[in-house]
Order: C-alpha cells, then sequence, then structure tokens
C-alpha cells in the first residue's frame, strides 16, 4: 500500500513552547490511523499544520508525493483532504441540507458557474444521499443550530466528506456523542472506508472507538511520536501506558 | 419570511410594486424627490447589506462609493457621455476601488476593518474637495444633465423618478440572484465561521474581495444616479456621515436580511418628512427611536419579525409532537 499522507519532521512553535516537536509518520492509502495522546501533547496542532491552518516552523508535509507544505486550508480541500474541527463547526443557521451543499459547492464547477448556475450547484440528490446515509432525514430542512448535539455532530461529520475527499483527518467525531450514536457513526466511517475508499486520520480520546476502528494507532505525547503500530501492540507498550492510559 | 403561503408573498410583492409605479403620479415635485432618493439610498444600502449583512465584513465606506458613482457620472454627463456609459464606468470604478478596499480585510477584522475603511472614506472625501482640476472642488459640478430614454426627456421629476425605481428592480434582481446561488451561501459561511469555510474548500480571500468589490459597485450605481437626481454635486454630502447613514439603514432596517436596505432606507428618508411637525426635535427622537430599537432588537426591524415567525414556527413543531405523543399514548 503506498503513502496518501507523508509528514517528515514537522515542528510548529508558540513563542517559546515547543507544541509539535519533530513528528514524522505515513498514512497508507485506505487505512484508518487513530491518534491519541494526553491533552496538550499537540495532536490538534499537527492537524492544523498539516491542513495549512497553521503554517509550521519546520519539517513538510506530503500528499500523494507531492509537497503542499504552506498551501491554504481551501487549496488542500480541493486536493481532495478534508477534515472536522474538535469543536461543533456546522452553521447553525443554515438548514441541514444547506449545510451539505455548502460543504460540497466549491468542489462543483467554477467562480463563474457557480454564479450563474444552479442555486444548489447540482448538489441537492448528493446532499438528500449523505442525509439518508446519517440517519437525518427527518431533519433535512431543520436549521442546524436546531438539532440535537448528537446529531450536529453527525452532520459536522457528513459535511466533510461531502467533496468526496480521499484523506479525512477527524477532531475527536466521538466527543459528547452517547454509546448508541457512536456505534451508527463508526458505522457509518467504515461504510465510508470500505465504499469510498477514503483513507482517515482520527484523533480521538474514546479508547474502545480508537482501537475497535483504527488498524494502526500512533501515540503522541509531549509533541512527540511515543508509539506506533496495531492497537493491540500500542495498548501493551510500557510507555503508552506510563504516559496515557494509566495502569 | 417563510411563515407566509407564497402566492400571498407574490401578490403582496406585485401590490407592492404597483403602488410604487402609479401613487406617485399624483406626487409634487418634492415628494417625487424623496421617493427617489429612498430608491437611489435603497441600492447603496443593498451594497453595504452584502458587504456587512450577508459577508460580514464591516465597511464604514459606502457613502465614498456613492460619491465616487456620482462624480464619474457628473464628469462624463456634463461632457456630453450618455448616463448609461456613465453607470457602467461607475460600477467598473468602484468596483476596482472596493476590490482593492478589500485586501485590508484579509489581515484585519470587525472595528479595526471598520478604522480601516473609515481612513479611506476620509480619503475619498478630501480627492473630492482638493482635487478641483477634475471634481470642482468645494464648488462642485452644476448643470448636470438628465438622460432621454427611448426619445423621451427626463427633466420632469416623474420619469426620472421611473428611472431609479427600474434601476431598484434591477438591483433587486440581480441581488436576489446572487444571495441565492453558491456565491450568496459562501458569503454567509464568511460570516459565519470562516475557519470551518476554508476547510471546506471556500476561497475566503477571493470571497472576501468579491463581497467588497460588490457592495463597493453598488454604491456606485447608486451615484451614479444620485448626480442627476440632484443635478448639482458637491463633497458634502458624500462624507463619514453618509456612511454612517447607510450603514444605520443597514442596521435598523436588519443586516443580512434581504428586505433590510428597503425599510432602513425608508425610514432614514422619509422619517425625517414624518416628524417635520417636531420641528428642532427630529434628529433627537431618530436618535431614541435608534436606540430604543437595537436594545429591543440588536438583528433590527426585520430581526423581530424573524424572531417571531420562529417561535411561532417552534410553538407549531411542539404542538404537533404533543398531538403525536397523545396519539401514541392512546394507541398503548
Amino acid at each position: 500500500m503506498s503513502a496518501v499522507l507523508e509528514v517528515t519532521d514537522i515542528k510548529k512553535s508558540f513563542g517559546g513552547i515547543t507544541a509539535v516537536d519533530g513528528v514524522s509518520f505515513d498514512v497508507r492509502e485506505g487505512e484508518i490511523l487513530g491518534l491519541i495522546g494526553p491533552n496538550g501533547c499537540g495532536k490538534s496542532t499537527l492537524f492544523n499544520c498539516i491542513l495549512g491552518q497553521l503554517t509550521p516552523s519546520g519539517g513538510e508535509v506530503k500528499l500523494d508525493g507531492k509537497v503542499v507544505t504552506g498551501l491554504r486550508p481551501s487549496e488542500l480541500n480541493k486536493l481532495g483532504v478534508s477534515r472536522t474541527f474538535q469543536l461543533l463547526q456546522v452553521f447553525p443557521k443554515l438548514s441541514v441540507r444547506e449545510n451539505l451543499i455548502l460543504a460540497g459547492q466549491e468542489h462543483q464547477g467554477n467562480m463563474a458557474s457557480r454564479l450563474v448556475g444552479r442555486s444548489d450547484a447540482g448538489l441537492t440528490d448528493t446532499a438528500d444521499q449523505m442525509i439518508g446515509f446519517f440517519k437525518l432525514d427527518h431533519l433535512a430542512a431543520e436549521p442546524a443550530g436546531g438539532l440535537s448535539y448528537g446529531q450536529q455532530k453527525l452532520l459536522d461529520a457528513a459535511m466533510a466528506f461531502m467533496g468526496g475527499p480521499r484523506l479525512v483527518l477527524l477532531d475527536e467525531p466521538a466527543g459528547g456523542v452517547n454509546p448508541t450514536m457512536l456505534s451508527d457513526l463508526k458505522e457509518r466511517l467504515v461504510a465510508i472506508n470500505r465504499e469510498k475508499n477514503a483513507t482517515f486520520v482520527v484523533i480521538e480520546h474514546n479508547m474502545e472507538f480508537v482501537m475497535s476502528l483504527c488498524s494502526r494507532v500512533m501515540v503522541m505525547a509531549e509533541g512527540k511520536v511515543l508509539a506506533m503500530g496495531r492497537p493491540d501492540e500500542v495498548r501493551k507498550n510500557p510507555a503508552v501506558i506510563e504516559a496515557y492510559l494509566g495502569h | 419570511m417563510s411563515g407566509f403561503a407564497k402566492p400571498l408573498k407574490i401578490a403582496l410583492g406585485l401590490i407592492v410594486i404597483a403602488g410604487l409605479i402609479v401613487i406617485p403620479m399624483n406626487f409634487n415635485r418634492y415628494g417625487l424627490f424623496i421617493l427617489s432618493q429612498w430608491a437611489v439610498m435603497t441600492i447603496a444600502a443593498m451594497g453595504l447589506n452584502l458587504t456587512l449583512g450577508y459577508a460580514g465584513q464591516v465597511s464604514l465606506a459606502q457613502g465614498a462609493f456613492v460619491g465616487i458613482g456620482a462624480y464619474a457620472a457628473a464628469i462624463m454627463t456634463t461632457h456630453g457621455w450618455p448616463l448609461p456609459a456613465a453607470i457602467v464606468v461607475a460600477i467598473a470604478l468602484s468596483f476596482a476601488v472596493g476590490w482593492v478596499l478589500g485586501y485590508p480585510a484579509l489581515r484585519v477584522q470587525h472595528h479595526y476593518l471598520a478604522f480601516v475603511t473609515l481612513a479611506f472614506s476620509t480619503l475619498a472625501f478630501l480627492v473630492f474637495r482638493n482635487e478641483s482640476w477634475l471634481t470642482g472642488g468645494i464648488y462642485g459640478i452644476s448643470n448636470i444633465p438628465r438622460p432621454h430614454v427611448f426619445g423621451i426627456a427626463t427633466n420632469k421629476p416623474l420619469p426620472f423618478y421611473y428611472i431609479c425605481l427600474s434601476s431598484l428592480a434591477i438591483v433587486s434582481v440581480a441581488v436576489w440572484w446572487l444571495i441565492r446561488s453558491p456565491w450568496g451561501r459562501a458569503f454567509m459561511a464568511l460570516r459565519e465561521n470562516p475557519l470551518r469555510a476554508q476547510s471546506l474548500g471556500i476561497d475566503t480571500r477571493r470571497y472576501t474581495l468579491m463581497a467588497f468589490a460588490i457592495g463597493s459597485a453598488l454604491g456606485g450605481v447608486a451615484g451614479a444616479l444620485y448626480a442627476p437626481l440632484t443635478q448639482y454635486i458637491d463633497p458634502v454630502p458624500f462624507n463619514l456621515s453618509l456612511s454612517l447613514d447607510l450603514l444605520m439603514m443597514v442596521i435598523v432596517g436588519g443586516a443580512g436580511f434581504y428586505f433590510g436596505p428597503f425599510l432602513g432606507a425608508m425610514i432614514a428618508v422619509l422619517l425625517p418628512e414624518w416628524l417635520r411637525f417636531t420641528e428642532g426635535y427630529y434628529l433627537m427622537l431618530y436618535a431614541i427611536a435608534v436606540m430604543g430599537l437595537l436594545i429591543w432588537s440588536p438583528t433590527g426591524i426585520l430581526g423581530i419579525l424573524d424572531r417571531t415567525m420562529a417561535a411561532r414556527r417552534t410553538k407549531a413543531a411542539s404542538a404537533l409532537r404533543a398531538v403525536a405523543k397523545s396519539r401514541l399514548e392512546t394507541a398503548q
């Protein structure tokens, strides 16, 4: 399996604090890579450096072998890299359907066709399929702000898939989601992973979720990679137990 | 507004349009001037509503763009160019200047952006006043001609009012199209959450610049109509207070609501006339009314309507749920 994403020696410091300290790893095509570690270990900063929200202080990010370090988030998204954020990021005033159309519209046509063409950029059907896939059918016309937290979380994840991404970085998708909805979410992610051949990197604190979903797990501590391997290997690693999992 | 049935909305719209065409036929010169001014200011306020209300970019320079459009039209038409050509130039010029003014918005936001645009507003005023070789300086430009449309002279107030009204109609349709298009959705995303917008592939830089440029271009259109309306312009009407007036129109009407500028401009232009009987107290009453309104409803007059509708929808939905629940219980 070839690497979709290659991260080499990424560094990021804020003032005197080094949040990410020389992290290197690669993500293989079609895998689901888990990213775990204690709060403040640099997981989200690493995401932001990879996705262009932050400019890394050093290092290189390659997508399909091409250097993409320093590209803007919108440019990376056009190249097929999508994400969700740790905190909910839906557009509360827009309806569920409109949120999804918005999430996909920049992948249709060009600036001119988006101005003179159809109001929905031809995405109503795709949006409705996504709504059905995430079991939000009865809520399609509701403003997203009126949904429950768990439903908004599902919408948030669904939005990341509207552009048909190859690589999706999910930042704590399970946070605040109840167990039933969580198994739904996991099922959806696995289905998208298999059917659409989308590759995932998932930051998560819910160990059960990570261990059952991911093919490999990377553990970070104090800005560095502590361990990388299959879930069962990582779980037994003494350093990981010491720094994160606890005895 | 979605509480109304569609045919009812269309009927209401047609009645208003018919009213705007028929009723002013009996107006005197002054009444027609006020109404024309309303149409022109609505166009400028719609531009600002696009930049501020939809795309969330604060601008205190809309008055300057009205000035740019007005001077472009005044200079060109007094040199024998037809008004349509002047309008095209006014649009192109204010679009280009607005685009450039958008660049600071890529770096600063909110009140910092307000200060940048305020500085631009002052700069534009100084150009209008000091570059007298072009603008006539403090003496301004007089004898601005009005156009002939299909061979009909528009020197009389009524025909020119119809020019203003039809321009407003064209701009309204264009803006309606724009905000319903994916561009409008991207503008709102820019206002609500630029970070998330970027991660969804929305080129926030380009859309920010476009929001500024298009909003400013509408200011230019308003200016290009204002010049032949008053037939005399000098720098004073285009100072900062016009920008503030336009901002007030957008906010009082309801920023981010399509009909906000229509309502806001109506209040700003017509209220002084209605409150004439209060003599010197007009401005004080206006100020108190605006303060009261914004405390009561920070989202403007249409914000009140929107809240009422939302409350009614919630009520209806919970009533529906209650019925469904009781049915479920009886079934059990």
